[in-house]
């Protein structure tokens, strides 16, 4: 094992906890807010597709991000408008979102298959902190879209613990019948936290078409929008210990193709299921940790609210 | 106190009217209550309190009748107008977020954009400081016991300026000393200009913490705005239940109550989540054949008294005995096969189960003798359920159709006929007649007295005093998780046992 190999693990650590921490951190907006979307998969594919689509058609990568975000928030109000305007069971509503939306961008992304990328997340020079050894290789050569995570989580922190709109949401959350009683409204919050799930989805989809692995094919989510979902339990809603998790899973993410140069005889297949194992042992440490405290989890989560059932 | 030809009324609610289908909540009830004064709303469970506060608060429109705030029309069409009129109502189940802290709770909805947790938290300690409310705003609430809550709940109102509070049976949830200090705090919010109405059924806390008080029964306000000095309790629990129809159905006893015991109960004690004793060492007996009345006031621990009877309630301790027989430390199930059958205050949801069948619920309880191993024995199934329809006169649709489709009297005499089908020793029915209409009540009381007739003891806990003085041969009245007394139905007073029920005579007979 040298040096090299082992900043490339780094890099790739990095670059893995991107793409799950975009995705995540909206998952634990919406859910903050009483939504569970199981649609991250479907969004992130969609979100993936209309990057690189427009990114071959413009060249800008900006625009592609841009575009991603609005698309996947537009595509989540079809979770939006079943599960809070109509209060349909979120679970059906959500998974049926993921089939959608991996289905959709199949078909719609057909013709970008053999396409180049002509759009791309390069790393982002620093310049000197770039020189530092270790360090300005792996964290100081991040892509603009890994800034953006980082930055995103502690605004998305900031907004919940310290503005009157954050607690509104985690009330809307909590107890949609208090909120509404303190004068919230409870579909238009609900609304707006699905739809910045579904924008951060769109921007995790990016991430993975513009940088990660520049290119489209289907299935090229893999399964990453519902390690997602699971990191939001893992962190047990809060947005630092999303990020946390967020790179611990891109990490057995990352070594999963090299465990054969590290000389480790385990099967990958074994690696992939342990970011789902690690989130079960937190759910039951969260359950055993005392009797009377409430849960952690959003306490009207996966509960749709119709003002006359009060 | 100010003067009222000065000054106008603080609220106003004249002639009040509200209509649900089936039931007239309000008949023209009327509530006046002077600016800075702390006024009492007495009544009987279901006398048209809560529904008039709610009225008030803006949650329900009144078909009819004025609500004025100094003297000025109101309309409230949501909860929100009457809070922005500076109406703010402490409902009896309080509207908090548990994972919260407290200033986040008195904040939300009314905080500035951006919030510094210090300084909400510096404010709300002011506020409460002010109002003389014990709190920590930075502790999360389900760390607080209900008496803090409560706390929390009336520094949200204050938070939001609320000239007129509406306390709901405020102190059902505290303990005495936490009542006391209640009292405190609603006479500094009254020195401070604000009016407080106190929904309540206890005379002691109405003469010690009101100025005065308005009395309803059915609906309609019977005597207004009495100065508290000339309660006294005999008068209260007249005005509260009535005279009207004394004694007129009373039951004629056929057979004698046999010597045998049905049912033994001593030392029962049972506590809250919060190590409040709400069942206090009650003991009582039931005779073979003899029907006991247990009066008293919603939530004086008659529901967790029979939920422990009946093997229930887990924080229960007590001797339990069926027919002589120690089933004290057996599970529910051997409880019911040693004689002992209970038809909970919860028929839905305890009782029943809403969205399975009529056949399904009606072998609930037999289900053992309706299985062939594994297997449900689905003939024998339906025709323990067509017998159950057939004696108790259950009117169903169909028998395979969910029973949250039936009507509450019918959802009752399958419930009653199948916990009864077991030939019991001894029958706890709790609130049995609760919310049904005439006929269903007359059956449920006719299938007791059958029953009693046939030797079963029956243990009645019921908030229907008529009811209990028709039906029983020993009338107990619980207050505060202790029987506070016992009297003969048929030489008793209503008045009596609702001083009783009042809590006026706890001390003498305690």
């Amino acid at each position: 094992m040298n040096q090299e190999t082992l900043i490339g693990l780094f890099i790739s650590v990095i670059e893995f906890g991107t793409l799950l921490y975009l995705a995540a951190l909206g998952e634990t907006i919406a859910e903050k807010s009483g939504v569970l979307n199981l649609g991250v998969e479907g969004m992130m594919a969609m979100g993936g597709m209309t990057a690189f689509w427009v990114g071959v058609e413009t060249g800008n990568p900006w625009m592609a991000l841009l575009a991603a975000m609005i698309v996947a928030a537009l595509f989540s109000m079809i979770h939006g408008v079943a599960a809070v305007v109509m209060g349909a069971d979120q679970v059906v509503s959500g998974l049926a979102l993921t089939i959608l939306g991996l289905g959709l961008a199949a078909f719609l992304g057909e013709d970008l298959v053999s396409k180049r990328p002509e759009a791309r997340f390069e790393s982002v020079n620093l310049g000197p902190l770039s020189d530092i050894p270790w360090l300005g290789e792996t964290l100081f050569s991040m892509s603009a879209l890994s800034w953006l995570a980082v930055v995103l989580g502690v605004v998305a922190w900031l907004v919940l613990t310290r503005t009157r709109a954050g607690l509104a949401l985690r009330a809307v959350g909590e107890s949609a019948a208090t909120a509404d009683a303190a004068g919230t409204s409870v579909v238009k919050i609900r609304l707006i936290a699905v739809a910045i799930g579904g924008a951060l989805a769109g921007a995790s989809g990016a991430h993975l078409t513009l940088a990660l692995a520049p290119g489209w094919s289907e299935g090229t989510t893999a399964g990453r929008g519902w390690i997602a979902v699971a990191l939001v339990i893992f962190g047990a809603w809060q947005p630092g210990r999303v990020l946390v998790g967020s790179l611990l899973f891109g990490g057995l993410i990352a070594l999963e193709p090299r465990l054969q140069t590290f000389g480790v005889e385990v099967s990958p297949i074994l690696l992939s299921m342990l970011p789902y194992l690690l989130t079960i042992g937190v759910l039951i440490l969260l359950s055993v940790r005392s009797r009377n405290r409430p849960s952690v989890a959003p306490a009207a989560i996966g509960i749709a609210y119709r003002r006359e059932e009060r | 106190m100010a003067d009222s030809a000065a000054t106008p009324y603080a609220v106003e609610l004249d002639g009040i009217w509200k209509r649900f289908p089936g039931v007239i909540a309000n008949a023209g009830a009327c509530l006046r209550v002077r600016p800075g004064s702390v006024h009492a709303v007495l009544g009987e469970n279901g006398a048209g309190k809560t529904t008039l506060m709610n009225v008030l608060a803006g949650v329900y429109l009144p078909d009819e009748g004025d609500v004025r705030l100094d003297g000025e029309d109101r309309h409230f069409s949501r909860p929100a107008d009457a809070i922005a009129a500076g109406v703010g109502m402490v409902h009896q189940e309080f509207r908090l977020i548990p994972t919260f802290t407290v200033a986040e709770n008195v904040a939300l909805g009314a905080s500035p954009r951006l919030i510094s947790r210090s300084a909400i938290e510096k404010d709300v300690a002011e506020l409460a400081e002010r109002f003389g409310l014990a709190t920590v705003p930075g502790r999360e609430v389900w760390q607080l016991s209900m008496g803090e809550r409560q706390r929390v709940e009336i520094l949200k109102a204050l938070w939001r300026d609320a000239k007129v509070l509406i306390l709901d049976e405020p102190t059902a949830v505290l303990t005495p000393a936490e009542a006391e200090e209640l009292g405190r705090i609603t006479s500094t919010m009254a020195a401070d200009g604000r009016s407080i109405i106190f929904i309540s059924h206890k005379l002691d806390e109405v003469t010690a913490f009101c100025d005065e008080a308005t009395v309803l029964r059915g609906g309609a306000t019977v005597a207004e705005s009495l100065p508290v000095e000339t309660l006294n309790g005999a008068m209260l629990a007249e005005l509260m239940v009535g005279e009207a129809t004394e004694v007129s159905q009373r039951r004629t006893r056929t057979a004698p109550v046999a010597e045998a015991n049905a049912l033994d109960v001593s030392e029962m004690w049972v506590t809250d989540v919060h190590g409040r004793n709400v069942v206090d060492g009650v003991g009582l007996t039931v005779r073979q054949g003899e029907i006991v009345g247990i009066a008293g006031v919603a939530g004086n621990g008659q529901r967790p008294l029979a939920d422990a009877i009946a093997g229930l309630n887990s924080n229960g301790v007590g001797l339990v005995e069926v027919a002589g027989k120690d089933v004290s430390a057996l599970p529910p199930r051997a409880r019911n096969a040693a004689g002992l059958a209970y038809v909970p205050e919860d028929r839905i949801g305890v009782g029943l189960a809403p969205r399975m069948n009529v056949v399904e619920n009606a072998m609930m309880r037999a289900y053992r003798d309706l299985s062939n191993g594994p297997f449900i024995d689905r003939d024998a199934a339906e025709a323990h359920a067509e017998t159950l329809v057939e004696d108790y006169n259950v009117k169903v649709g169909q028998m395979h159709a969910p029973m949250a489709a039936l009507s509450g009297g019918n959802l009752q005499r399958l419930l009653v006929g199948r916990e009864i089908a077991g030939e019991p020793t001894v029958l706890v029915a709790a609130q049995p007649t609760r919310g049904l209409d005439v006929q269903g009540v007359a059956a449920i009381q006719r299938i007791l007295l059958e029953q009693s007739a046939s030797g079963v003891g029956i243990l009645l806990i019921s908030e229907d005093l008529e009811e209990l003085f028709a039906l029983s041969d020993r009338l107990l009245v619980m207050h505060e998780g202790r029987i506070v007394g016992e009297f003969d139905p048929d030489v008793a007073t209503r008045s009596e046992v609702g001083a009783a029920m009042a809590g006026a005579n706890a001390e003498a007979d305690a």
